[in-house]
């Protein structure tokens, strides 16, 4: 089927014009990020000279660097972490079987209509009650158990043949190596959905980093970015839209990477 | 005789049913041992912390969070008198308002305009689903210089055009509308995103006999392309609406919920009074309303939805 040329035409112009209207946002923080104070005041569009003056600002006051390190090692944990519990958890719900299984699902139904938000209180006396307050612990402890990610893993581990589960049983292959053998590999790809939105997701945390750090050491890049914007001067938003650029870099490219297996990952989990 | 062969076989039954039993224990116990790290988990930072909320929530509190006095009822009392909190419940509902119809029409276009098979269609779903990696941070600090009043993008254009420049985020007429058009600006790309794949999984038989038929665009956009994608709409409804409610980063980088409270969203005023006036019982007793708000959303959405949607 072909299109007529005048209907492809209409498409690319309200494709592009979007396109446009939708970045543009971003597109001004990246050529803002490369401009000197004077092309910002004076309100240029593309930077007289393009400079990397506000990227090395940026660097220089503040622990850009160590938050970066901070944000890359707690959104790891936290992916890892979520990969473990809801392929473990996933398994038990597809795979075996036993008294109470849909009384825990439900249970796990349940977590979706517990917003976060509304429970931080008693969280953030119980990571202090720990003693985890500005650890990468208390950063990602709490998000480790995740039913979004069990049933997404749980759509995939359905699409398993039960015939392996059977001849698994008859050679007395146990769970957990049918587990760690068989499900996993085989549902790799589902586990990498699962991995890039568990790591975007965390990498953008802003509550939780927010409560849970009182001190550079742990400090995440997005509460780091909040410190530059509230303390830079009016006429430094070259040095804030680099520190925004950079913490924007890694995500965006995580998202554009994994962009197709993410869309067909979430909407699977989503509707099925 | 008789007696002697049934014993045994009274035995070979106790026996089996010990055995089944035995089973049925180890196989709980497995399933059990896979789930623990999750209800383990689930149990520390959800459900203890729900419980813990509703009980702080009929108490005063200290400086650190420990009960003082049990107060009953009396801080439900005293935020729902509190012109303060009825104005934050006002701001959020408007917010949703807002936000929620707001994203869910702009991706949907987005999408719609995406599923078009033609080259490069790639880089504009790239473009399209692109804020779904910008933090809410860095997002907020775009918006900011975009509403800067004499600096900003919005009202240099407006002066251009000959408009007065509007204090986006300082007049308090604005500032809630403000945040909500940079919030769906952050919304586009995941909704984007979901929607696309739910326009993707539409078979393409459907749009196929339509056109031997004759269909036009927007009959085939109406009668087949709504419909088959209602389950989806509906779950991105649910999500947004969920969303919505548990707005929190961008108030706190753009308006710190002022001018005049206008952009004092129940999750910050929640925040405020726990974190930054110590008033925990109070605080929790917001998050209780916060929640239940959630619950009654979902549930009521679940039951709008099984009529509505369509399901294949």
């Amino acid at each position: 089927m072909t299109m007529a040329i005048s209907k492809k035409l209409l498409f690319y112009l309200l494709l592009t014009v979007s396109a446009l209207l939708v970045f543009s946002p971003a597109i001004i923080a990246f050529l803002m990020s490369f401009m000197s104070s004077e092309d910002i005041l004076t309100g240029r569009i593309i930077p007289e000279t393009w400079t990397l003056d506000n990227y090395i600002k940026a660097f220089e006051r503040f622990p850009l660097f160590g938050y970066l390190i901070n944000s890359f090692f707690v959104s790891l944990i936290i992916m890892i972490g979520q990969l473990l519990l809801s392929s473990l958890a996933a398994y038990a719900f597809v795979f075996l079987e036993f008294k109470g299984r849909d009384t825990l699902f439900f249970i796990f139904i349940a977590t979706m209509m517990i917003p976060f938000e509304a429970s931080i209180i008693p969280n953030f006396q119980t990571i202090r009650g720990l003693d985890l307050l500005n650890t990468y612990t208390g950063l990602s402890l709490p998000f480790f158990a995740v039913a979004f990610g069990t049933f997404l893993l749980r759509q995939h581990f359905k699409q398993i043949p039960k015939e392996l589960k059977e001849a698994s049983e008859i050679t007395g292959m146990g769970d957990l190596k049918f587990y760690l053998t068989v499900v996993l590999p085989i549902a790799k790809t589902s586990l990498v959905t699962l991995g890039v939105y568990g790591f975007l997701t965390s990498w953008n945390m802003y509550l939780w980093p927010l409560l849970a750090t009182t001190d550079d050491t742990v400090r995440t890049v997005q509460i780091g970015l909040k410190q530059l914007q509230s303390q830079e001067q009016l006429n430094e938003w070259g040095v804030i839209m680099a520190g925004g650029l950079i913490v924007v870099l890694p995500t965006l490219i995580l998202l554009f990477l994994g962009q197709k297996k993410l869309q067909k990952g979430l909407t699977e989990g989503a509707i099925k | 005789m008789k007696e002697a062969v049934m014993i045994p076989e009274q035995y070979k039954q106790i026996d089996f049913m010990k055995v089944k039993k035995k089973q049925k224990r180890v196989r709980f116990i497995k399933g059990m041992l896979f789930l623990l790290p999750s209800i383990l988990l689930f149990s520390v930072f959800l459900f203890y912390p729900m419980a813990r909320t509703l009980y702080l929530s009929f108490f005063l509190t200290d400086n650190s969070g420990a009960t003082t006095v049990f107060v009953g009822l009396d801080n439900f009392k005293n935020i729902f008198t509190s012109p303060i909190f009825l104005k934050s419940l006002q701001s959020t509902f408007l917010f949703v308002l807002y936000t929620v119809p707001g994203t869910i029409i702009i991706s949907l276009f987005l999408a719609v305009i995406a599923n078009e098979k033609l080259t490069g269609i790639g880089f504009f779903r790239m473009i399209f689903s692109s804020t779904m990696g910008i933090s809410v941070a860095a997002a907020s600090v775009f918006w900011m210089f975009l509403f800067h009043p004499t600096m900003g993008w919005l009202n240099q254009f407006l002066e251009a055009l000959g408009f007065e420049a509007i204090g986006w985020l300082t007049n308090p007429e604005w500032a809630l509308l403000s945040v909500s058009i940079s919030t769906i600006w952050m919304n586009l790309g995941f909704t984007f995103l979901i929607l696309l794949g739910g326009l993707q999984s539409i078979d393409s038989h459907l749009y196929e006999s339509a056109e031997i038929d004759g269909a036009s665009y927007f009959y085939k956009l109406r009668r087949i392309t709504v419909p088959m994608l209602s389950p989806t709409l509906f779950f991105v409804i649910t999500v947004s609406f969920i969303n919505a409610f548990q707005t929190f980063g961008q108030i706190d980088m753009l308006t710190r919920g002022g001018p005049q409270n206008e952009t004092n969203l129940l999750v910050y005023s929640i925040y405020q009074e726990a974190f930054k006036n110590y008033q925990y019982g109070t605080a929790s007793a917001q998050a209780v309303i916060l929640f239940f708000i959630i619950l009654l959303m979902t549930l009521l959405q679940f039951k709008l939805g099984e009529r509505k949607v369509h399901y294949q």
